[in-house]
């Protein structure tokens, strides 16, 4: 029984990334170039240590921004509004880790506060228009996605530009060293040789991996986790049980926000330390995909976000090499989505029916011979 | 007989009504410009207002679109996607077989869009949002790939653009602003009034004006389909049938209607809107297709949806009131500045109706409001340009917050239905 039921739960990602990877490769053919040569190349390039490196940078925004998404899915909220919040939460942190200088650890510290306060507030608007006025979080999260992005635009310009800076790229002052976040060269380099061409694996994959493993003991551990959950899975068996569905939708939006805040910060800590016009766009997206793909599971939106941040990192060889667009792995990527939420949805009924016929079974003698 | 008789008092009393709210509008749009004189003099003018029409019909479109899958019970958050379908296939329509093939097949690269969110959601019962953000991602992407297959070998595109196209043509009516009729021009009565600089009656030609001359074929067919959508969803048996659909999927289904079918029907058409909506980005108002060009106004759209409350006129209005927005910062940025007085007139204008009608509540928050825009206005010379383009973002909030109550969507919009539910 239980073997099967881990069976029922690969089937659907299986079968989504093979058929992802068919559809892809039938576009190649149609192209007219060899999807063979094209993922033989990948994986070569793509195992190499700087590559596993740009991956697993890749990956922590992209892991933070589907636990963001999750958190919300899992009681059947929408926050579609990610995006504004970590772009909003990236650059008010960084304004502000750039205005004071603070002890290393306490910086830092100060600086995730700061961006985690940010998206939880901006989040708590939508969460707030849904309890008080019932708008639904879909629209009020797409439309306050447009508007953060303006109020980004408008404070950058007029009051957190850096005005020693004369170039034309409009960036925040840059944060002291005190509130960068370390990189774990030295650790990967230990067990393995020298990383070169400048990469850095960024520290802040430690913070993600340490969000995944709270929101998994928030989830089954905690009273608050387990209303939110059970309010996800039956909204009305849960309210007449004594969870007040109002405060678990305020809770879910400011615990999602709160995630979404830190997507900014490996690329601000880690590597850029400022918001610049050049900081990266589109990963609160991206995090739905993720999210999507692991089925809104720690360790599952682990798995989607090193997938999607792999394919990323290892797309850029087939321009170089062969004459394959690396634009197909964003396609390859669309597809897993969709093929992902169809083969869940497939695999959910058929085993639903399993389950019923496995329960008709199971009281068929009993009634028998009752008769 | 009489049928006949109700249906034209009814045309009438509507068409009346609209005709009064125009004719208001343009009178407040002309104080306002009266107000405004030295600062700017485009708030009202032919320019501006055949921008406008530019600027609105894809909304409107993707509004349509919107419209039209939630009718049948479908959310459609999709609409971007399908909109980036139906300007690349829109584009490259057009570059190989003529602007008007290019709306055409536009049309279709949407409608497929719509046919896989149909399949997703219909089909196989995925949740509505879900496919709809999956079909956001893989559009782009398409798209992308496309480009570089197509376009990058042509001279003059790109891996994120095509080479220029044509657009299929305008025309000036006759008469009025100054048509061709046989070969023999016409007087351009409307442009004529215009110059005259009557106070409104000037400004209401030079709307006029700005309407029904160089105004694109494909503009005429998307105002078309608003009075068509209207008559195709309320005045046809399959427009009950995708409508009942959306309401209420298991008594229709118990009545006989193939509910599933009419969903697939209505969220196919719904993408072809979008499609054409984005066609239209690329081959009228820009020429040329260019990757993002859609700018989230699929989102737009779907907020002309909620604002018009789930009907097609009012995703109409929406659409011109976002693409007034739009049209006056794209050609005058300090005319924008004047949007903050015009917004207090015309909220002015709403808490005075306010105090006719005795709701004291909304009177005096409409005035506090009023009073606000007028006092930014007064003490600002120029506002942040970043406020127009979300004008669409904000107005749908707020008619959410203030005004959700008297909403109505259809009542079965969103859900899940699986033949022979309870």
């Amino acid at each position: 029984m239980s073997v099967r039921r881990i069976l029922m739960a690969a089937a659907a990602p299986v079968v989504a990334i093979v058929f992802s990877v068919a559809i892809s490769s039938v576009v190649l053919l149609i192209a007219g170039t060899s999807p063979l040569e094209a993922w033989m190349e990948m994986l070569s390039y793509g195992t190499r240590l700087e590559t596993l490196v740009a991956t697993a940078n890749r990956a922590t925004p992209l892991y933070l921004a589907g636990i963001a998404v999750a958190i919300g899915f899992r009681m059947n909220l929408f926050n579609i509004g990610v995006e504004g919040q970590y772009v909003l939460a990236a650059l008010l942190s960084a304004s502000v880790g750039a205005a004071v200088d603070l002890p290393a650890a306490l910086h830092v510290a100060l600086i995730m506060l700061v961006a985690m306060t940010v998206g939880s507030l901006f989040a708590g608007v939508a969460g707030y228009l849904k309890v008080t006025k019932g708008v639904h979080e879909v629209i009020s999260t797409i439309m306050l996605n447009a508007i953060a992005l303006a109020a980004v635009g408008y404070m950058l310009r007029n009051w957190l530009i850096d005005e020693a800076d004369t170039s034309l790229n409009m960036k925040t002052p840059e944060i002291p060293p005190s509130g960068r976040f370390p990189n774990l060269n030295g650790v990967v380099e230990t067990f393995t040789r020298e990383i070169t061409r400048g990469r850095e694996l960024w520290g802040f994959i430690l913070v993600a991996a340490l969000v995944g493993v709270i929101f998994h003991l928030f989830l089954t551990r905690t009273r608050v986790g387990y209303d939110l959950r059970a309010t996800g899975l039956n909204p009305f068996a849960a309210e007449a049980s004594g969870v007040d569905p109002k405060a678990t939708v305020m809770r879910t939006m400011l615990l999602s926000g709160a995630v979404a805040g830190l997507i900014g910060l490996p690329e601000v800590l880690g590597d850029s330390y400022k918001y610049d016009l050049a900081f990266t766009r589109g990963l609160g997206f991206t995090g739905i995909a993720v999210a999507l793909v692991g089925r809104n599971h720690p360790a599952g939106v682990a798995i989607g976000a090193l997938l999607f941040g792999w394919l990323d990192s290892a797309a850029p060889i087939l321009d170089v090499v062969g004459d394959t667009p690396r634009e197909i792995v964003s396609i390859l990527q669309g597809v897993v989505v969709l093929s992902a939420v169809v083969s869940y949805e497939v695999v959910n009924r058929v085993r639903r029916s399993q389950e019923a016929r496995d329960a008709a079974a199971a009281t068929r003698p009993k009634q028998e011979m009752e008769a | 007989m009489t049928a006949l008789r109700e249906l034209r008092s009814l045309g009438n009393s509507v068409v009346l009504r609209w005709t009064v709210a125009a004719l208001g509008l343009v009178l407040v749009l002309s104080v306002t410009q009266e107000l405004a004189r030295p600062e700017t003099t485009d708030l009202i003018s032919s320019g501006t207002a055949e921008a406008t029409l530019r600027r609105a019909v894809p909304i409107l479109l993707a509004g349509l679109g919107g419209i039209w899958a939630e009718r049948a019970g479908v959310v459609n958050i999709g609409l971007e996607g399908m909109m980036i379908l139906g300007a690349w296939f829109g584009a490259w329509g057009a570059l190989e077989f003529g602007p008007w093939w290019g709306i055409v097949i536009g049309i279709a690269g949407g409608a497929a869009g719509g046919l896989l969110h149909a399949v997703a959601t219909v089909g196989f019962g995925v949740d509505h949002i879900i496919s709809g953000v999956a079909i956001n991602i893989l559009a782009p992407a398409l798209a992308r790939f496309l480009s570089r297959e197509v376009f990058a070998q042509r001279p003059g595109g790109g891996i994120t653009q095509s080479p220029r196209v044509d657009s299929v043509g305008d025309v000036d009516v006759v008469f009025l602003s100054g048509g061709d009729l046989f070969g023999w021009t016409t007087p351009d009565l409307f442009g004529w009034v215009d110059d005259r600089g009557w106070f409104f009656v000037s400004d209401l030609c030079a709307v006029l004006s700005g309407i029904t001359s160089d105004v694109s074929w494909a503009t005429l067919l998307a105002l078309a389909l608003v009075p068509a959508s209207v008559v195709i969803l309320w005045r046809t048996s399959i427009g009950l049938r995708i409508r009942a659909a959306g309401e209420h999927p298991v008594a229709a289904d118990s009545l006989g209607v193939n509910v599933y079918r009419m969903k697939y029907l209505a969220v196919v058409v719904s993408g072809g809107l979008a499609g054409f909506g984005g066609a239209f980005i690329a081959i009228e108002q820009t020429g040329i297709y260019r990757e993002a060009q859609t700018q989230g106004r699929g989102f737009i759209g779907l907020a002309t949806v909620i604002f018009g409350n789930w009907q097609p006129v009012g995703a109409l209005v929406g659409s011109l009131l976002f693409g007034f927005a739009d049209a006056l910062q794209l050609r005058d940025r300090t005319a924008v500045h004047s949007l903050l007085l015009l917004a207090g007139v015309a909220v002015a204008v709403l808490a005075i109706r306010a105090v006719w009608q005795r709701r004291s509540r909304a009177a005096i928050s409409l005035a506090a409001g009023a009073a606000l825009l007028l006092w930014w206005y007064s003490v600002t010379d120029k506002v942040m340009g970043e406020l127009p383009p979300i004008t669409p973002h904000l107005a749908t909030l707020l008619v959410l917050v203030f005004a959700g109550s008297r909403l109505r969507m259809p009542a079965a919009n969103g859900l899940r239905y699986r033949r022979g539910q309870e």
